[in-house]
């Protein structure tokens, strides 16, 4: 082999090497990152795999907001009017969290089947209800239309 | 009246934008010089007309003329005369309007300071920079029109400007932004302007970096009072959260920062020019794509929008227009601009490489990140939805940064063409100890917890710096006196020495405040205290205190250390009136080596509330490296070179760029 072609070689192996070094960290870390997005029907129906990274979305049931006393764990219920599944979270509540308005939380569902979220996400204006908010209750609707569960 | 003129004026500097990037053009092809010369005089014209329809909307603002739709939904009589101008670009219709008016402004830029550029480059890219404007004026008068009246059921009170934005950080925090962003065009019209022709030589280059540098510099800004501002506005007491927003404004100045290093190259060794090109194009291809993301409602997050698909068509449209005309320019012309310079495997030209392929690589996985929910949408349907959390961006981003850190450090050194090893390493292991020394110890002997990360980014930092400094010594060491060879050395050395301490800066603010920081959210009654590290926070309870526009709910949070009073915080709870909105305004108090940062949160009863109480130690550093940064670029576009070379530039374009003609003119400078 002349030097040329050995010094190619190696440049296309170390190519190769640091693609697939790259590949394998992103892959990885893009399962570190990745939340998928349940709907309340679609945790009710069992669908979320135990102790999986989760995003849930729906609407604060009225009513269903308690502050506990003495620490700063706050629980509701979040709802896409067809199921509900109960959240905690412990810390400070975004400005525009309230009952009756949308919600989009991150975390995972405890072994008693609550929604332990990490965190709530918020939104800078009133009027704009998140597309995932939006998703889970259209499809809470369509399901209500075609006569499935009540 | 009033708004009517705006957008009169509006329309007729959209007739001025469709001259400009017609007859200039048209002129350089046929060899037309009055046509070629009309450019000027245009983006004159184009720039006055968008100030007056700015001005309009501003006075319509001001004067409280709630028939127009726009002010009518995002002002209020109450709201203070410095929000109601603000509130110009408060919302998506206005903050277009101010985006084509930077645009506009750029373009006049170009022509007041291109008296030295040839009269047929100067034509092409005031047309090309014609051309944008046009699309973004077309999208301005048809889908989002500042200027819509209200006539028949003119409210008499506006629904006021979001209370988020009624802050100064997020005043000041688009115009940059958008400086940055629109600021790409410029060195994006250079780059069609370049496969237009097909000359790219050093000269070429020379006129695109001052035009980079300054884009990029505001893109810094822009992008470090966003952070600033999400930090002390937001309440959460974070400064980036790897939000779709956040990463489409990172992802050009990631880009921008490659452009800049792979300009220098192209400069000074007439090397990597495609690559230059497709760089300047992707740069302002991504601030659009950002536009684009900000202003479709396509991906949830914490900024986003109001939802609009329409209009999202229409910006996909011209982005489409934009970046896949030029993509395919870009594939027919390239090749007609190939260097023809060698360099050898340990060569400044293979580090400032490395420099790109970091950058590029850090960009393509935020954008991969960004835009996976889409496709993932796009595939599986609306209702299945995933989102790409912090942990990605981190896993990825953070070990890319340290390899930049470290190439940047050991680069300083590194010579064009050819470097010996022996010369990188001898002139770098002073470098090495003394930073793993001090980036060791130091953390020992003041930190409270031990940190290896910590440790890397410090060993790091100090790598930078004293790379700098060693560089420094080296420099001055065989003139007269220090001080005259200080002075001996160019203003683009200076900023790049700086911007790259920006860097350093940086590097420790992040790593520290991310490791040390000490954050509790603790309920507590009146009375009740909380201690961190020296600070012992007591809560003062909540008086209610009427603001201008808002009621707050405002705490006294009294700090001590040991015993003795030092400052008294004062977070609120607004409620602003006109929306009822609720809006936390966390207090802090700023210190070089840490902040003091306090929120409130929700009440809990009897006068009890939960209180967000952060020590963050070198918080402040992130904005510091930042505006150093800025700096950096700022006085690498003084750069006396830019100004004062109208006789070698002849001389350059007479002559192939050869490699050692073009180190003897660029000895001064360095970067």
């Amino acid at each position: 082999m002349t030097p040329a072609r050995k010094q190619k070689l190696m440049i296309v192996g170390s190519i190769v090497l640091g693609s697939a070094v790259a590949v394998a960290l992103m892959l990885y870390a893009f399962n570190q990152g990745l939340n998928v997005f349940f709907t309340p029907t679609e945790i009710a129906e069992g669908k979320v795999g135990a102790d999986q990274n989760i995003r849930i979305g729906g609407m604060v049931k009225m009513g269903s907001l308690v502050k506990q006393g003495a620490g700063t764990t706050i629980t509701f219920i979040a709802t896409d009017t067809n199921e509900d599944i109960p959240v905690a979270y412990t810390g400070v509540l975004p400005d525009l969290f309230r009952e009756g308005q949308g919600v989009v939380a991150e975390g995972r569902i405890d072994a008693n089947g609550v929604f332990q979220a990490n965190s709530i996400l918020a939104k800078h204006d009133e009027n704009y209800m998140s597309a995932e908010v939006k998703a889970a209750l259209d499809a809470a609707a369509e399901r209500k239309a075609a006569g499935g569960t009540p | 009246m009033i708004p009517e003129l705006g957008n009169f004026a509006a329309m007729l500097a959209l007739c001025l934008a469709v001259l400009q990037s017609v007859l200039p053009l048209a002129g350089a092809f046929t060899g037309n010089r009055l046509w070629m010369g009309l450019g000027r005089p245009l983006s004159a014209g184009l720039w006055v007309f968008m100030l007056l329809a700015f001005s309009c909307l501003a006075y319509a603002f001001l004067h409280d003329d709630f028939s127009v739709a726009y002010v009518a939904r995002n002002s209020n009589t109450a709201l203070p005369v410095y929000y109601k101008f603000a509130g110009v670009w408060g919302a998506h219709e206005g903050s277009l309007l101010l985006w084509v008016l930077i645009l506009a402004g750029w373009g006049y830029a170009v022509s007041l300071f291109s008296d030295k550029l040839p009269l047929d480059i100067v034509a092409r890219v005031l047309s090309v920079m014609g051309m944008i404007t046009t699309g973004f004026l077309l999208f301005l008068l048809f889908t989002s029109n500042p200027f819509d009246r209200l006539l028949l059921n003119t409210p008499t009170e506006g629904a006021d400007l979001n209370p988020l934005l009624q802050d100064f950080g997020l005043t000041v925090h688009p115009p940059f932004l958008y400086m940055g962003y629109v600021g790409f065009s410029v060195a994006f019209s250079f780059a069609i302007a370049a496969l237009l022709t097909g000359r790219l030589d050093a000269a070429w280059a020379r006129w695109t970096r001052p035009w980079t540098n300054a884009a990029w510099g505001f893109l810094t800004i822009g992008i470090a009072l966003g952070s600033w501002w999400s930090y002390y506005e937001l309440g959460w007491g974070g400064w980036w959260f790897w939000d779709p927003v956040e990463n489409v404004s990172f992802m050009p100045w990631l880009v921008g920062t490659a452009l800049i290093h792979s300009l220098a190259v192209t400069e000074k060794r007439g090397v990597f020019k495609s690559w230059t090109l497709l760089l300047a194009i992707s740069a302002f291809s991504l601030s659009m794509l950002g536009a684009f993301i900000v202003r479709s409602g396509l991906i949830t997050s914490v900024h986003a929008f109001a939802i609009d698909p329409e209009r999202g068509l229409v910006l996909l449209t011209i982005l489409l227009v934009i970046i896949g005309s030029s993509l395919f320019l870009y594939a027919l012309r390239a090749p007609v601009v190939k260097g023809s310079a060698t360099y050898g495997a340990n060569s400044r030209e293979v580090f400032l490489l490395i420099n790109n392929i970091l950058l590029v690589v850090a960009t393509a996985m935020i954008l991969l990140g960004t835009l996976s929910p889409l496709i993932h949408e796009a595939i599986y349907g609306e209702a299945n939805r995933i989102s790409i959390g912090p942990p990605y961006y981190n896993i990825m981003f953070i070990p890319l940064m340290a390899i930049l850190a470290f190439f940047l450090g050991a680069s300083t050194f590194s010579r064009w063409k050819k470097t010996s090893l022996q010369h990188l390493v001898s002139n770098l292991k002073l470098v090495l100890v003394a930073s793993v020394t001090l980036g060791i110890v130091l953390p020992l002997a003041v930190a409270s917890s031990f940190n290896p990360s910590a440790m890397l980014a410090l060993v790091l930092a100090f790598w930078i710096v004293f790379s700098i400094v060693k560089d420094l010594l080296d420099k001055t060491a065989n003139k007269a006196s220090r001080w005259q060879g200080l002075l001996g050395l160019g203003r683009s050395y200076y900023g790049m020495q700086l911007a790259h301490f920006g860097m350093a800066v940086i590097i420790t603010g992040v790593c520290l405040t991310s490791h040390y920081s000490i954050e509790q959210d603790v309920r507590m009654a009146p009375g009740e205290s909380i201690t961190i590290n020296d600070y012992t926070f007591t809560f003062g309870g909540v008086v209610e205190r009427p603001g201008p526009n808002y009621t707050a709910q405002s705490a006294t949070v009294d700090v001590s250390i040991d015993g003795e009073a030092y400052i008294t915080l004062r977070p609120e709870k607004r409620t602003y009136h006109a929306r009822g909105d609720v809006q936390t305004e966390a207090d802090i108090q700023v210190g070089f080596f840490r902040d003091l940062f306090t929120a409130l949160g929700d009440p809990r009863g009897d006068g009890a509330w939960v209180v967000r109480v952060h020590v963050k130690p070198f918080v402040f550093w992130i904005w510091l490296g930042a505006f150093l940064m800025a700096a950096g670029g700022a006085l690498a576009v003084m750069d006396k070179r830019y100004r004062h070379k109208p006789v070698l530039l002849a001389q350059q374009e007479a002559l192939p760029p050869t490699a050692d003609s073009i180190e003897a003119v660029a000895k001064v400078s360095h970067s």
